[in-house]
């Protein structure tokens, strides 16, 4: 019952993000003095945005391996959550590229798509999470089956590679922060790996 | 042949700088002693300790509005300071720039070291207001303080071997936390054809709205070419090159395919990250679009007579 009560904490710090965004915007639309967004808020949103996509994508694919890791089942209600967090700022992050950035010019966004990689793969990136936000609810679960509902949800594997890629290719120098990110997603790769193989052991020898 | 190198009917520093502010600068550099901390004490205003000669206003006007001083000086490509657009604000403030020389060499009969002050005072100073526009697919109109590029060129007599001018980048990684990593390959190396070099648009600024250009845009002199992407507009210049091979240039040799020795500004020739037909002028919601060679075609189209813009981008 106690643990209950993390599920709207959980729900109100995933928000943090945008709220500080849109604060950030009533001061570039002047309504307040909430300090802007530099000379080119634009490109500052687009990159907010994209940046926590990526980074609630990694959060949310650390669930297992924590719960692997720790043995603690009840992290795993918040992997949906989170999930759909990541798809939601991955939504905002192309609505950003499409009206902000663009401003509906459908004949540059298709040129971009199509000539230029990291937007290939970050638009691909997003196909991929889309069926799975459109599935991420119980019914949902129910009706396809247990088995290839999770077969489905393998996607955000590749998912997140792309993403990260995206992330790359999008770089003209200094890959720090993409490398960062890479890393991370090794590592989670990585727990999963091993946490699967002790958890294999422990049910092989009771 | 002798060429002249003091314009008689320029006014000589005397006249420019006032004797007082001019002791209180020097008093001001023995204090500082060139250090960054002194610099970073004292604030930036005083770190630069150079007062802007006279200038002839007006000389190149442009009917757009002018980018505001802020997000000219703190929305700046300077990798030296940092990656970050936001970055070069931050941390190019204790850059010692007084004294600054500039090394001369390669194909020309006067190679040596030149201090800018001296340029300075050689050269008619005047206000230029520019279009920039970056290879980012973003542009900003500013209004330098600087001088013509070619006769400051022509000063150095350039043999007719002289078919390129190189100009390099200061390399203080203490100064310049940037380069404590190798995120380009150091120091940052541009280059013109020796006929851009001399185009009376090409500008040599060392200042901007009407004073002395801070540090984050390249202090204290910088070169300005408006019908090129911004990263050919090389900042805090220590020596200028002449050669007849053409040099390699930094985003050149970071990534040939993308960064061609030329970077005329042109909305026909796409760039594999960014679509150069338009560009969103800094300040404003929707993209414009981009002009050929920024909006100078009239002026510089002939230097490119007969070459192919999509193969020499």
């Amino acid at each position: 019952m106690v643990l209950r009560s993390f599920k709207p904490l959980v729900f109100t710090l995933c928000l943090l993000p945008l709220v500080w965004l849109l604060w950030k915007w009533t001061g570039v639309l002047g309504l307040t003095g909430g300090g802007g967004l530099g000379a080119n808020p634009i490109e500052a949103t687009n990159r907010f945005l994209g940046d926590w996509a990526l980074r609630f994508l990694l959060i949310g694919l650390a669930v297992t391996p924590l719960r692997l890791l720790t043995g603690q089942a009840r992290v795993m209600r918040y992997r949906r959550m989170l999930g759909l967090f990541a798809f939601f700022y991955a939504g905002l992050h192309l609505a950003s590229y499409v009206v902000l950035d663009q401003f509906f010019d459908w004949a540059e966004i298709w040129a971009d798509i199509s000539e230029r990689l990291y937007i290939t793969l970050g638009m691909a990136a997003f196909l991929l999470l889309l069926p799975l936000a459109l599935t991420s609810s119980a019914g949902m679960i129910k009706r396809l089956g247990a088995a290839r509902w999770k077969r489905l949800h393998l996607l955000v594997y590749p998912a997140a590679v792309l993403a990260v890629i995206h992330y790359f290719l999008m770089i003209k120098a200094d890959y720090t922060q993409p490398l960062l990110y890479a890393c991370i997603l090794a590592l989670l790769f990585g727990l999963r790996g091993i946490g699967r193989g002790h958890h294999a052991r422990g049910r092989g020898h009771p | 042949m002798l060429i002249k190198r003091w314009d008689p009917s320029a006014p000589k520093p005397s006249e420019i700088t006032p004797k007082a502010l001019w002791l209180d600068r020097r008093r001001f550099l023995a204090m500082s002693a060139g250090t960054v901390a002194a610099g970073a004490l004292l604030g930036p205003s005083q770190a630069w300790a150079r007062n802007l000669p006279a200038y002839r206003e007006g000389a190149v006007t442009l009917d757009e509005d002018l980018t505001d001083r802020d997000s000219i000086t703190s929305y700046n490509n300077f990798y030296e300071f940092g990656p970050d657009k936001s970055d070069p604000k931050r941390h190019a403030a204790g850059l010692v720039t007084d004294p600054w020389t500039v090394t001369i060499e390669g194909e020309c009969a006067r190679p040596g070291v030149v201090d800018v002050d001296a340029l300075m005072a050689r050269h008619d100073l005047e206000e230029r207001i520019y279009r920039l526009r970056c290879v980012e697919a973003w542009s900003m109109v500013i209004p330098w303080v600087g001088m013509e590029l070619g006769p400051v060129l022509k000063a150095f007599e350039p043999t007719a071997n002289a078919k390129w001018v190189e100009f390099t980048t200061l390399f203080d990684p203490e100064q310049m936390p940037g380069q404590r990593r190798d995120v380009l390959p150091w120091p940052y190396v541009e280059a013109l054809r020796m006929d851009e070099a001399m185009h009376p648009l090409t500008m040599l600024a060392v200042g901007l709205y009407g004073e002395v250009l801070p540090p984050q845009n390249g202090a204290p002199l910088r070169l300005v070419v408006p019908w090129k992407y911004g990263f050919k507009s090389i900042k805090s210049i220590v020596k200028i090159r002449f050669t007849e091979e053409m040099p390699r240039t930094t985003w050149n040799i970071q990534a040939p395919s993308e960064y061609g020795i030329f970077a005329n500004v042109n909305p026909r020739v796409s760039h594999p990250r960014w679509s150069q037909r338009r560009e969103r002028r800094i300040g404003e919601f929707q993209r414009r679009e981009t002009l050929m060679f920024n909006g100078y075609e009239e002026q510089v189209a002939g230097l490119y007579a007969g070459m192919d813009l999509a193969k020499w981008y």
